[in-house]
């Protein structure tokens, strides 16, 4: 099947680096930029404690 | 949420402080000795103590005639004769250095429903005084002052009146614009407008004293009730078992700690901040203490930083360019709460409960921790308040507390 994407306008959502939407805001296209970063930094046993404190309840 | 928090949180919330008394430290803390000293924070040596802290070790011991002049006391504050405890661990709090002693009076706040009880001592007032660490005979008459005269009237206010119920007073002092750390003008306001007929009989002679003590260049004088009524309040929300509720944030001067509803008694600390904020004239950072006082239970009880929306006037004071920073502040505390408060309300939120109960699991999870509206203490001891600013948490202590308690968990 053919690929239509990079043939169509964009509209595009931004998750992380603002520089990924600095640079498709500046060609011109729609672009939201959320400001989301990992939960707890990153820190995988730090990401650990919280899920399983939330299955304890 | 869990079920451990939605316990603690209910205990936070449902606290009635009552005023019901004005009674001499040893009266009313159990295990206090004459030489048990209590200050601000989580524990520290003499030797280890800020200056102003270390200041007011000596005009505590000068205070109560256990050191003659202040050579002894010196010489005592370091020698073994003092035993140093935080006010925390005897239900108490102090603002700034929060020496608290045998003699000293402390107001009495009890919790309607279950008789617990928390203590604060009483606002000095204007001037420097023993909680910025100064000894000048000055302070020593005020604080003979404070608990020959003014303790005895306040307790026999309360005898008369049954009791001053502290919550209606905090709830109209938000609506009125304090939010209760910086600004307690209002809630100051209140006391003498309610009761100053009272205090006029009761005091006799010394009515025209009392009611200058309190009105006049004691803008905080609520502070130390309010700190109580949020020390009972986070007391009876601690030791709940899983719980991560946070149940004090304190600082020393040199460290600050915070301690956790599941894991009680335990403090986890890092070094305290520096404050970011406006300095008074002839004063810059170099003059500064790190972040000290036992005021921030305020942050615990959902107000300070929390509720800053609710008091605009004193975003210059401290340092912060706009409104705009009171609004964000109280928003980003929402982040990291458990709850709102049905009795404390921010009228500019449209009545929106303050934002209660800080969660450690959110603080790590978002990398957002409490901001503290504070005063910024001098460095050096008897010099006073150089400024008032925001205290941004480090999150370090928050991350140990989190680590503690899953290994408690045996996660």
């Amino acid at each position: 099947m053919e690929n239509k994407l990079f043939e169509e306008k964009m509209s595009v959502i931004n998750l992380g680096l603002p520089s990924f939407f600095e640079s498709v805001k500046d060609q011109g296209a729609p672009c939201v930029h959320v400001d989301w970063r990992p939960p707890a930094g990153g820190d995988v046993r730090l990401i650990e404690i919280l899920d399983r404190l939330r299955e304890l309840g | 949420m869990l079920k451990a928090n939605e316990i603690a949180l209910g205990r936070l919330m449902a606290a009635d402080p009552v005023l019901v008394d004005v009674k001499p430290a040893h009266e009313v803390l159990e295990g206090l000795t004459p030489t048990t000293f209590l200050h601000a924070g989580p524990p520290i040596a003499f030797q280890d103590m800020c200056p102003p802290m270390q200041g007011a070790v000596y005009c505590a011991l000068l205070n109560e005639g256990i050191a003659r002049d202040i050579d002894e006391a010196r010489r005592m504050a370091a020698d073994g004769t003092i035993t140093y405890k935080p006010c925390h661990e005897f239900g108490a709090v102090g603002p700034m250095t929060g020496l608290t002693t045998w003699s000293m009076p402390l107001w009495v706040v009890e919790d309607r429903a279950t008789g617990r009880r928390s203590y604060a001592n009483i606002s000095e007032g204007s001037g420097v005084g023993l909680r910025f660490g100064e000894y000048s005979q000055r302070t020593l008459d005020r604080l003979k002052w404070m608990r020959e005269v003014a303790g005895p009237v306040f307790s026999q206010l309360l005898h008369e009146i049954g009791g001053m119920d502290l919550a209606p007073m905090m709830a109209q002092g938000l609506a009125m614009g304090d939010e209760l750390h910086m600004r307690n003008h209002a809630g100051t306001a209140l006391f003498v407008k309610n009761y100053a007929w009272l205090i006029a009989r009761i005091a006799g002679p010394e009515a025209e004293n009392v009611l200058k003590f309190i009105g006049v260049g004691n803008d905080q004088f609520f502070l130390n009730l309010a700190m109580a009524a949020n020390k009972l309040a986070a007391d009876l929300a601690d030791g709940v078992p899983g719980s991560t509720l946070v149940t004090a944030i304190a600082r020393n001067g040199v460290n600050f700690g915070i301690r956790i509803s599941g894991l009680p008694g335990r403090w986890f600390t890092a070094p305290s901040p520096m404050v970011k904020g406006l300095y008074f004239p002839g004063f810059t950072e170099a003059d500064a203490n790190p972040d000290l006082g036992d005021s921030a239970i305020m942050e615990v009880g959902g107000f300070g930083g929390c509720s800053m929306i609710t008091a605009p006037a004193i975003v210059k004071f401290l340092g912060a360019a706009s409104v705009d920073v009171a609004r964000e502040t109280t928003e980003a505390m929402y982040s990291i709460t458990l709850g709102e408060h049905p009795r404390y309300q921010i009228p500019a939120l449209n009545f929106r409960g303050t934002p209660c109960g800080i969660d450690i699991m959110k603080v790590v999870e978002t990398g957002v921790t409490p901001i503290l509206n504070t005063a910024i203490a001098s460095n050096r001891a008897g010099v006073g308040m150089v400024g008032a600013g925001m205290s941004t948490l480090p999150i370090d202590p928050f991350v140990e507390a989190l680590k503690a308690l899953a290994q408690e968990l045996g996660i």
